[in-house]
């Protein structure tokens, strides 16, 4: 398994497409790969920038999209910046967090579902905004964010397809 | 390979041709992150499965936005012989009839036309540039959105693309662009207003090289998506804007500094950056002139301070983004040590219309000191919510009431929150202020970097504060103190206001860590971060103060609250 591991972080270290590598640039490939930043590949990391595993964690401490644990098998975002909290952001955050069964940003128990509130989607002029696996969803409304939450529970990735 | 701007632009002249003129429709589908959010990229593929069943002649693009970000999903499609039309509001299960009418059988499908571009037979369908939203707009940066292919170098070189970098490499010294750049007037949009060719001129007289010159889309501030929006719509505007800044200051490099994540933007800022290379208007020796020139994007994590200049310099490095003490300043010792400028993607997308038509025709636009135009956001509680671009000197009356088309609830409009959340708010008694970024600033809502967000009365401006404070917080990098404790301390007490546990000692106490905050911090984050509260306060005192006398007060509809976890590892 680690091997695997290492293996799949090398080669997302090496397929980077710009010709300024740091560790930020790793980290962010890395975290594109495996969707968190495996602990084990810290080190990995570090060595491939000539860096110290130090730096490497202060780097993934800084960002606040970097997570070192794996999260649910979707990740849905909803906005929480001006726009959106002006059109009613935090009924939808509630919404959503209701029909998951979470208090605040997090995991479902059954490790299907990660909420996050990101700060501004860019979609503002559809405000409110979520985002399930980087998809947009505009002009949402609470029942329509739990029609979401419900379509995650019960399908495969593949075949998510959101219709409002 | 050497490339040569007559040939490339003639092969893009007769592809471009043949698209608008020739026997087959265009298709075009606004797909920018607002239009995709709508649901572009359903329209698209509905379309493309119709037109092959049906083996029809037709070509369907997805591009930018043509603005109207309330009428997405927009469907813009060009016929023979028939004007060309632009549907709103398009859903994947209209597709079929659209086919049905305007494709095959020649006729509008009158009922969902947003506009049709230049006249019509009969007048009887609404001409685009006469919607309210477009009528009064001025598209110069913006002027190819929703027009081109992002990143299509063919689309942008038929559409008097790389004109401007040919005459420049041709026919105009370094320090020629450079004036012709202070002539024009042109400002900042990054949120400072600083003259362009004078910042230009630090770098051009910078002795150490090699010289970068970076492009700030970072772009955190919520409720503003332009610079994100020109790079979706129309990168090859920016890039060569880019290339122009870099010959005339001496650097040989640039990158696009884009926050992850928004994933059409940076592939169509690549696209484009890979084809320019592919035709040699990157690299070495474009146009025969011995200038070389690279590009990369370079990506950061999720931070809004990475849009701090000196911070974007440590994040490009890939290291935290901490913003740097100054002086030295960027000029001097920037990315990697050496000598750097920045500007934000609207201020570097006028250069090149600013090489073509001369500095005065640009500085001729405008009001006051503030030349040219605003690249605008509009959303929140408007009936047309979007992306405009107004020559500076309106009233912000007139940007609300007509371009924006007023209240989209049937309240009245409350305040507007602009600049960011560095901003602030502005009652609506005050639209009388001009856009400027004098008269703004003056009237404590600072333009920022153009996301303007409209709220009706129902909002609680103490509740707002709260959201903006609470975003500040969160994004406080934590480097110096000021801003790092004074932000919690803002936050502390608003939380406290807003479920009616304020003491009538709070707004002293908010303004004096305010004053701070001020003095003491390190960047612009914390010395403009008190701008939400005391705008706030300014034009909505009294309702801080109810809020504290009366407990019980109702929070408005956003009684609800949740804020991001401080610790998410
Ligand atoms: C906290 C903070 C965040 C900033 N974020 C941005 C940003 O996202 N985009 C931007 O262009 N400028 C941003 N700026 C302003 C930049 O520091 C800089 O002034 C600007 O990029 C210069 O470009 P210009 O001269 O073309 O305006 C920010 C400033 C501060 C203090
Ligand atoms: S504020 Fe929600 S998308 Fe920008």
């Amino acid at each position: 398994m680690p091997q695997r591991v290492r293996e799949k972080v090398d080669l997302a270290l090496r397929s980077q497409r710009q010709h300024t590598i740091t560790v930020l640039s790793c980290l962010l490939a890395v975290q594109d790969a495996f969707g968190y930043i495996p602990k084990l590949c810290i080190d990995q990391v570090a060595k491939f920038t000539g860096s110290t595993v130090n730096d490497v964690w202060g780097v993934i401490s800084f960002y606040t999209n970097f997570s070192v644990n794996p999260p649910g098998e979707h990740i849905l975002e909803v906005c929480w910046g001006t726009s959106c909290h002006i059109l009613g952001a935090m009924d939808i955050a509630k919404s959503v967090l209701e029909e998951i069964g979470l208090d605040n940003e997090g995991t479902s128990s059954d490790g299907r579902v990660t909420v996050r509130f990101n700060t501004c989607l860019g979609a503002c002029a559809n405000a409110p905004v979520v985002s399930v696996d980087h998809k947009l969803e505009g002009r949402m409304t609470p029942d329509q964010a739990k029609v979401i939450v419900g379509a995650i529970k019960n399908i495969v990735a593949e075949d998510l397809d959101i219709e409002s | 390979m050497r490339a040569d701007f007559k040939e490339l632009k003639m092969k893009a002249d007769s592809l471009w041709d043949r698209l608008i003129g020739g026997q087959g429709h265009w298709i075009r589908i606004g797909s920018d992150l607002s239009g995709q959010s709508a649901g572009s990229e359903g329209v698209a593929s509905r379309f493309e499965q119709e037109i092959g069943q049906r083996n029809l002649k037709a070509i369907v693009t997805e591009v930018g936005t043509l603005g109207l970000c309330f009428a997405e999903p927009l469907v813009d499609i060009v016929s023979p012989n028939m004007p060309r039309t632009v549907y709103g509001n398009v859903k994947p299960e209209d597709v079929p009839s659209i086919i049905d009418s305007h494709l095959i059988k020649g006729v509008l499908l009158k009922e969902m036309v947003v506009g049709v571009f230049g006249q019509n037979e009969n007048n009887d369908l609404p001409d685009i540039f006469q919607h309210p939203m477009m009528k009064d707009q001025l598209r110069i940066a913006l002027r190819n959105a929703g027009h081109v292919e992002p990143g299509n170098v063919n689309h942008y070189l038929a559409n008097d693309g790389y004109a401007a970098l040919h005459k420049v490499l041709k026919t105009m010294t370094p320090e020629e662009v450079c004036e012709e750049i202070l002539e024009s007037g042109l400002r900042g949009r990054g949120g400072a207003a600083f003259p362009t060719g004078t910042k230009w001129k630090f770098l051009a007289g910078a002795k150490s090289s090699p010289k970068y010159v970076l492009v700030n889309c970072e772009e955190g501030d919520p409720g503003a998506f332009n610079d994100k929006t020109i790079l979706d719509s129309d990168p090859h505007s920016l890039l060569e804007g880019l290339i122009i800044c870099g010959y005339a200051t001496g650097a040989t490099k640039g990158y696009i500094f884009i926050r992850h994540g928004h994933d059409s933007p940076i592939n169509r800022s690549w696209r484009a950056i890979d084809e320019a290379y592919e035709v040699g208007i990157l690299g070495t020796d474009i146009f025969g002139s011995g200038f070389d020139f690279d590009v990369e994007v370079s990506l950061t994590g999720d931070s809004y301070v990475a849009g701090e200049e000196t911070a974007l310099m440590e994040s490009i490095e890939g290291k935290r983004a901490l913003p740097r003490y100054r002086p030295p300043f960027p000029a001097q010792f920037g990315l990697f040590g050496k000598p750097t400028n920045i500007n934000n993607v609207k201020t570097l997308s006028y250069v090149p219309q600013i090489m073509l038509n001369g500095g005065k025709w640009f500085s001729d636009i405008g009001y006051g000191k503030s030349k040219g135009t605003a690249i605008l956001c509009l959303s929140g509680h408007l009936k047309y919510t979007g992306l405009v671009e107004v020559p500076f000197g309106l009233t912000l009356r007139h940007l609300i009431d007509d371009i924006g088309g007023g209240s989209s609830t049937g309240n009245p409009i409350k305040l507007l929150q602009t600049g960011g959340p560095l901003g602030g708010v502005i009652s609506s008694d005050r639209l009388d202020v001009i856009l400027d970024f004098e008269a703004m600033s003056e009237a404590g809502a600072i333009l920022g970097s153009g996301g303007i967000v409209a709220a009706d009365s129902d909002i609680s401006v103490v509740d707002l504060t709260r959201s903006i404070i609470a975003f500040c917080q969160y994004e406080s990098c934590g480097k110096c103190f000021p801003c790092r404790s004074g932000m919690s301390h803002l936050l502390e007490i608003l939380e406290r206001i807003c479920v009616g546990e304020g003491s009538s000692q709070d707004i002293e106490l908010m303004r004096s860590v305010g004053t701070n905050m001020q003095a003491g911090s390190l960047c612009g984050h914390g010395q403009l971060g008190f701008n939400p509260v005391s705008s706030a306060l300014q034009y909505f005192g009294a309702e801080f103060e109810d809020m504290i006398s009366d407990p019980n007060r109702d929070n408005g509809r956003n009684a609800t609250w949740y804020s991001p976890l401080r610790t998410r590892r």
